[in-house]
């Protein structure tokens, strides 16, 4: 029989590592919570987002530059003031039918379009998740390698499957892969310039003059590895970027894959072995960086700052020094085994028994919004909230992703746009929910406290409950 | 909370300290309009803009004149003649051509350029950067507050200013403006408004359970009255991001008109994105030239909605570091030192370009690729910062700018 204070503390848990409770769930969930988070670990990757548009990068890439010729085309009409775009098409090729149909009025862009089926799909399973562990998971590491949307049609039309493909299926797996998945994916190479970056001495760099894009490889040492403090210089910097010269998009010819794939390309590779943190890989074309890489992701600098983030984002924003040496001691014994990582994070006292003082990120309040509510919401009910609260699917301001901190998400502005959200929430709720004062029971179960249990019973209106239950510290922070 | 119109004058500081307090949350309504300085001295205005991403200074500020600007910038340098001519400043640096606000400006003595400056960070993280930029820190790692807040906290006590707090623009205010000092927050906005009934229960709920979110939303209410009094509807919503032209006009327009406000915030720090101009950086025309269109617009937003007290008033834009001088493999250029800053304002001595021009051959570069820094951006804000609110040299160099004592204030810069 559990304590008053272990089932507080296995509330807090489920909220902490989760994304709360949903309508309907909370009698069962809060059974050894710790033990089905455990158990969420071992089952492995976390389940596929269904019904997108693409299946992935490689299917994009035609679609996207099919796309982008027909949007030049008709902007060349345009400008000569030819009407019939039609007739100056090309001719549809196998497979891409739908691209040759004239696109209907108010119907987004082929990538926008995209982009919402991925994030409707991607919210739908975060709703069903049982306790939203491993969505969580695919939230943390998609921001740690982040890209963004606004970059280009590119990122955008590619945003979802990048997440896809590169972070879920690693969450539960190893380290190093999901480094060489993220590094590797045509919508990094593009969002951090690596596809165009040319090795000065490479043939081609030779044959026209053109060289370093170094963007990727310093965000790869400090945002995707050693942290800004590692221990590297402007030189490796600079060497890194020479190593993964010629780590590319494939470009609509289809020369070297399908169009929009990955593609290693000897002709931009920079020859020789600069040195990286003092070693030399002597590895030929993209193994060499593969061997970097390998080499980054056990480093001890890496472990100790993904073991940094991952408590920071969990636990505290200032972290517990001891919880994070012991999470970076688990990250190096392993090589990098983040089943191993974030088995040590859940099984740790330290993790489960703090006290909740973390705000949701706007994502999460959301997401812990719409279970709570039992919602089914549309991409706009998604898409709009999340840009007025500063955290829209995938797009950060810059490659370091969203900030992970109160002063960022609690400031006086945040909380004030929460609240206009969650007014409009409780609005559109108020007529398929129970009784906000059960609901709040319900949801918030030994959290609740007098003062919050006593603001949701005199509300004026059920609409303004159910927004007094959603704000309530109890709710809000993690 | 007492309001009679003396008593800021006699403010302690743990009066200050009760804005953020539950107690006075609802107490901005029944604050009547103070009167900031005594008559005849100026009620100062400060607004520093800060340019995420790492501004490219020699497209913004090319040094045309330099032998050895054209060859370094290749596909993407400016010319000071034909069609899309970079615009004069002093026969030796042009402005870029996306700029004829801030030429106009300069032109009339109310905008001076700092050239080859940079703060002293010297590695090439923009978040790094960023964090010593506006923590006024030595170096990076410390972020538990920004210089202009902990400018606020060490005015006079019984200073007005001080008492208004720092406007920090976006949902997530920037680091410069954060700490213990009230922080306001303001953002354009994207959603109908909550009705004040919730925000009270709010209030009264966060002040028996959260302090933390009792003084957010108290500072949040506290700016809504301001925005209300000062006639912003807060009714267009949507729009760009801070990325985009538009989005830097409404953010300029809405900080404007909350510092232009009798009864608002002096000091207000804003942030505008997309600077990182690693591939197709553009030249006359493209990417940076949009950008530079969008902060132009956004200066002439300040001057159109801050005009009757535009003569008390500097703009400062700064960015985190510059851009190697040569261009890049990808034609754009990628993360460097020495870049430029911008004063604008009818309070600014202007007209001039501050600089202490390093050169552009190789062994006049930074680690043979930068442009050199000669002039240290704090002595610049320590500059315009004692001049505007009278701060001393020590509190400068222990409080706001900590361990900047070999870095004296630059004199003159504001008239």
């Amino acid at each position: 029989m559990a304590s008053p204070s272990d089932a507080r503390s296995d509330s807090v848990g489920l909220q902490r590592f989760g994304l709360g409770f949903a309508l309907g769930q909370s009698a069962e969930i809060r059974t050894a919570p710790r033990d089905r988070l455990l158990a969420e670990i071992d089952r492995g990757m976390p389940p596929q987002p269904a019904g997108v548009p693409f299946s992935g990068a490689a299917e994009i890439g035609s679609a996207l530059y099919a796309f982008e010729d027909r949007e030049r085309i008709e902007r060349e009409a345009r400008r000569v003031g030819e009407t019939k775009v039609a007739a100056a098409a090309p001719a549809p090729v196998a497979g891409q039918n739908q691209m040759a149909q004239p696109k209907p009025v108010n119907e987004p862009a082929l990538p926008y379009k995209t982009y919402r089926g991925e994030v409707l799909a991607r919210v739908r399973l975060a709703l069903e998740a049982e306790t939203g562990f491993g969505e969580r998971l695919v939230q943390f590491w998609s921001n740690h390698f982040c890209i963004g949307a606004t970059k280009s049609n590119m990122t955008r039309i590619m945003a979802g499957a990048y997440e896809r493909e590169a972070i879920r299926p690693h969450v539960f797996g190893r380290f190093e892969d999901m480094l060489v998945a993220a590094e590797s994916h045509p919508a990094m190479l593009d969002f951090l310039d690596n596809r165009l970056s040319i090795g000065p001495r490479s043939p081609v760099g030779k044959r026209r003059g053109r060289g370093l894009n170094e963007n990727l490889a310093r965000e790869i040492l400090e945002l995707h590895t050693l942290g800004v403090s590692g221990g590297y210089s402007q030189i490796d910097v600079t060497n890194l970027a020479r190593i993964i010269t010629g780590w590319t998009v494939v470009g609509r010819e289809a020369v070297l894959g399908f169009p929009g794939s990955f593609a290693f390309n000897a002709g931009l590779h920079e020859p020789g072995a600069p040195p990286l943190l003092g070693r030399h890989y002597g590895e030929a074309g993209k193994a060499q960086g593969l061997a970097a890489f390998r080499e980054l992701s056990r480093h001890p600098a890496t472990a100790d700052f993904i073991a940094m983030k991952l408590v920071r984002h969990f636990v505290a924003d200032e972290p517990p020094p001891a919880l994070m040496t012991e999470i970076s001691a688990v990250f190096r014994r392993t090589e990098g085994d983040l089943a191993a990582v974030s088995r040590a994070l859940i099984e740790s006292n330290a993790a489960w028994r703090a006290e909740p003082t973390k705000i949701r990120s706007p994502q999460e309040f959301l997401l812990a919004a719409f279970r709570a509510l039992g919602r089914k919401p549309d991409f706009g009910q998604i898409n709009g909230p999340l840009n007025a609260m500063g955290q829209p699917f995938w797009q950060p301001s810059g490659p370091n992703g969203y900030p992970d901190s109160n002063d960022a998400w609690a400031s006086a502005e945040g909380v004030k746009t929460r609240i206009d959200v969650a007014a409009g929430w409780g609005r559109q709720a108020a007529g398929s929910v129970p009784d906000p004062r059960a609901l709040t029971e319900d949801i918030l179960g030994p959290l609740l406290s007098p003062e919050t249990r006593q603001s949701v019973a005199r509300a004026d209106s059920k609409p303004q409950a159910l927004a007094l239950m959603l704000m309530s510290p109890e709710f809000q922070r993690r | 909370m007492v309001d009679d119109d003396d008593d800021c004058e006699r403010m302690t500081p743990s009066r200050r300290a009760i804005l953020g307090a539950a107690g006075a949350l609802f107490a901005w309504s029944f604050v009547p309009k103070f009167a900031y300085a005594a008559a005849g001295s100026r009620d100062p205005r400060f607004l520093l803009v800060v340019l995420r991403g790492a501004l490219d200074g020699l497209s913004a500020v090319p040094p045309i004149g330099d032998p050895d600007y054209a060859a370094l910038r290749d596909d993407i340098a400016l010319m000071k003649d034909g069609p899309d001519a970079a615009l004069p400043l002093d026969g030796f640096f042009y402005l870029h051509p996306a700029m004829p606000n801030l030429a106009r400006l300069y032109a009339s003595g109310q905008a001076s350029v700092v050239h080859a400056a940079a703060t002293g960070y010297r590695e090439r993280s923009h978040f790094d950067g960023q964090d010593v930029l506006e923590s006024g820190q030595a170096g990076p790692g410390k972020t538990e507050s920004g210089w202009l807040n902990r400018l606020i906290a060490n005015l006079p006590p019984g200073e007005g200013i001080s008492q208004r707090g720092v406007l920090g623009v976006g949902v997530a205010p920037p680091l410069v403006a954060r700490g213990e000092a009230p922080v306001l927050g303001w953002a354009p906005p994207r959603m109908a408004r909550a009705g004040s009934d919730l925000i009270q229960r709010l209030g009264d709920l966060y002040g028996q359970r959260d302090p933390g979110l009792a003084r957010a939303l108290s500072q949040a209410v506290t700016t809504e009255g301001i925005a209300r009094r000062s006639g912003m509807s807060g009714e267009a919503k949507g729009g760009g991001g801070p990325d985009s032209a538009d989005g830097m006009k409404r953010i300029a327009e809405g900080a404007a008109a909350l510092v232009g406000a009798d009864d608002g915030p002096r000091i207000a720090a804003l942030a505008f994105e997309g600077w990182d101009t690693h591939a197709n950086e553009g030249g006359a025309k493209g990417r940076l030239a949009q950008l530079l269109g969008g902060l132009d617009g956004a200066l002439a937003s300040f001057e159109q909605g801050l005009k009757p007290v535009w003569k008390d008033t500097v703009v400062m834009v700064v960015t985190e570091f510059g851009r190697t001088a040569r261009v890049n493999g990808t034609v754009g250029t990628d993360h460097g030192t020495g870049t430029v800053a911008f004063l604008v304002g009818g309070a600014v001595k202007g007209g001039r370009m501050i600089v202490d021009w390093p050169g552009l051959k190789p062994e006049q570069l930074y680690e043979k690729r930068d442009l050199k820094p000669t002039t240290d951006i704090r002595a610049v804000a320590k500059g315009v910062v004692s001049e505007l609110f009278g701060l001393s040299g020590p509190v400068l160099a222990e409080k706001v700018f900590p361990g900047s004592g070999g870095i004296g204030p630059m004199a003159g810069l504001v008239g």
